[in-house]
């Protein structure tokens, strides 16, 4: 079941690797060698990769994680730069691993979460239970010890994380 | 013009990552060096590529026509790619595997993790 998503994968993988070898496109050798390729990887792998894997092949869950990336993602990164920037400077720091609850249902959304919160200010996922729902989460300046949501750790990053691994 | 443009991105992200290797000799404990490491490394390294891909793709319009320099501007592009998935994973595997060593976070005032793992 997981072979046309492995396959459409690491076809485009191929494509956006070897782009530039005729103009800007590419020769029909490099085509042909490319479906073949894809076919092997997708029927060496097309166990691992998970069965609703195909789910991540819409195209507007592709629009999504791009306004994802380049919006809210990079400005928690760059805040959470400037943030480190001062405490590196300074030195003040109060650190805590505190638990957070989260609403999430299945994996892809609890591995987008925890990575966002690892890239952005001051947070930086320790252990994910997705059987008691919670993160635990180490935060280098503690104000709230007991989180009742993600909201202060996060942001809108739960929001996110739970319509985009949908 | 654009060597202005490159200089600044070179800059923002040789700073970044000074600074990341500044974090890990100033912070107390493994966590807080981990923060330093992953945020402002990935961040730096972003904006070194994105001089690269400025280059390149300068290059490519203006100075010749050469599609090689197509090939350079993606595959570092890919790179950050790359790098945005796998960094913050290799933070949280390096952190969970000092928690469950035993090693507890410098001057904590909250530890929920304690007697947890």
């Amino acid at each position: 079941m997981g072979f046309i998503p492995v396959f459409i994968w690491s076809f485009v993988l191929w494509l956006v690797l070897t782009a530039g070898s005729k103009g800007m496109l590419w020769s029909p050798e490099e085509l042909v060698a490319g479906v073949v390729f894809s076919g092997i990887i997708a029927f060496t792998t097309k166990d691992i990769i998970g069965e609703k894997a195909a789910r991540f092949l819409n195209p507007a869950k592709w629009a999504g994680f791009v306004v994802y990336s380049i919006g809210p993602l990079f400005w928690g990164m760059v805040k959470a730069n400037l943030d480190v920037a001062y405490r590196v400077i300074t030195g003040r720091i109060k650190p805590g691993i505190v638990r957070v609850p989260v609403e999430l249902e299945n994996d892809a959304q609890y591995t987008i979460l925890s990575n966002s919160i690892t890239l952005t200010p001051g947070t930086l996922t320790v252990d994910a239970c997705p059987e008691e729902k919670a993160l635990y989460v180490h935060w280098i300046n503690v104000t709230e010890k007991e989180p009742e949501s993600s909201e202060v750790i996060a942001g809108s990053f739960e929001k996110w994380a739970r319509r985009l691994g949908r | 013009m654009i060597e202005w443009l490159i200089a600044a991105f070179l800059a923002i992200g040789v700073f970044f990552n000074l600074l990341a290797s500044v974090g890990i000799l100033r912070f107390p404990d493994v966590y807080t060096r981990i923060h330093a490491a992953t945020k402002c490394t990935t961040f730096g390294t972003i904006f070194i590529v994105l001089a690269a891909v400025t280059y390149s793709i300068y290059s490519y319009f203006w100075v010749e026509r050469d599609p090689s320099w197509i090939t350079i501007g993606i595959h570092s592009a890919l790179v950050v790619i790359f790098l945005v998935l796998t960094n913050p994973v290799g933070a949280h595997a390096i952190g969970r595997a000092a928690r469950k060593s035993g090693i507890r976070p410098h001057g904590a005032v909250i530890d929920e993790l304690e007697g947890h793992l």
